[in-house]
């Protein structure tokens, strides 16, 4: 059986799939939610490879650079607000993140 | 061609069912370790797309840095994870349906999904074939001429995410007794040797 577009597209649907849930089923952890949003980065750049690949046109590719440039750079954010959060509240419960509501 | 076909559906399952774990592990830390190991599946299925650049650059970008950090945050900050899974299964049924919802879509326009006639002649960039030029060598040909400011806005977004995350973390702690080099260095003798008379039997 031969391995084409399709079967790259269908786990990368599935991880994206898997990211979404991730992200409700673990309402209060928020270093879970970030890695979930990770796993979604993966998953679109897991598309764009491999479209890149079946196109044979290298700009994906690029374009999947950025991506994990910007991924990167969110994971670093991210947990350098988290870390922040924690030691003003010492907790990371996402319902207790609404200092904002006022 | 069966190795390939093996070898996919070996990548896909390890990856698919370690993204299960990242999202159900009952320890944070387990969650890490699957992550790095759904990175290295999908440097794996890259790999085996021929993007081989992609591949290392995921496992040094994905395992070396990212995951690391959230390693170190995970065992850094002292957080009862016990308490924090408490409505688990709380959200299971919504986040089930939603997610039931987002694949049977993914499967409508998958199954519906064919390539556009012009497709082909919209080559960007046509790759190269292999066996003369490498994936990675004509990678840095594209990225270094017709996407160098792509390139440098990559670095940018690096440069800030940087000061971001140190300007964020950086603390004044109250209390601390550190050395400061600019006041040593400006003190001069007036300001720490004062000559006294002392009248004899008097004292200070």
């Amino acid at each position: 059986m031969d391995i084409g577009l399709g079967h790259y597209l269908t786990v990368a649907a599935i991880l994206f799939t898997l990211g979404v849930f991730g992200i409700f089923l673990n309402r209060k952890n928020v270093i879970i939610i970030l890695m979930s949003v990770e796993m979604m980065l993966l998953a679109v750049n897991l598309n764009l490879i491999a479209f890149s690949v079946y196109l044979n046109d290298l700009v994906g590719q690029v374009f999947s650079l950025i991506i994990l440039t910007v991924a990167a750079a969110e994971a670093a954010i991210g947990l350098a607000i988290l870390v922040v959060y924690f030691r003003n509240r010492g907790s990371i419960r996402v319902e207790d993140i609404n200092l904002m509501r006022g | 061609m069966i190795v390939q076909s093996l070898a996919f559906y070996v990548f896909s399952a390890i990856l698919v069912a370690s993204g299960v774990m990242v999202i159900s592990a009952r320890n944070p830390v387990h969650s890490v370790l699957y992550l790095i190991l759904a990175f290295f599946q999908a440097a794996g299925l890259c790999v085996l797309m021929g993007a081989e650049f992609l591949a290392m650059i995921l496992i040094i970008v994905y395992v070396g840095a990212v995951a690391v950090l959230f390693l170190f945050v995970v065992m850094m900050l002292d957080i009862n994870f016990r308490e924090l899974r408490s409505g688990f299964l709380q959200y299971l049924p919504i986040g089930g349906l939603i997610g039931f919802i987002l694949l049977a879509e993914l499967a409508v326009v998958l199954g519906a999904w064919i390539v556009a006639p012009g497709a082909a002649a919209q080559v960007a960039a046509p790759a190269p074939p292999i066996d003369q030029v490498t994936n990675t060598h004509a990678l840095g040909m594209l990225i270094y001429t017709h996407y160098v400011y792509l390139f440098q806005a990559a670095g940018i977004v690096l440069l800030i995410a940087m000061v971001g995350a140190i300007v964020l973390t950086l603390r004044q702690r109250e209390g601390v007794r550190k050395q400061n080099i600019a006041e040593q260095l400006a003190r001069r003798r007036e300001d720490a040797v004062v000559i006294r008379k002392v009248p004899t039997g008097g004292g200070i």
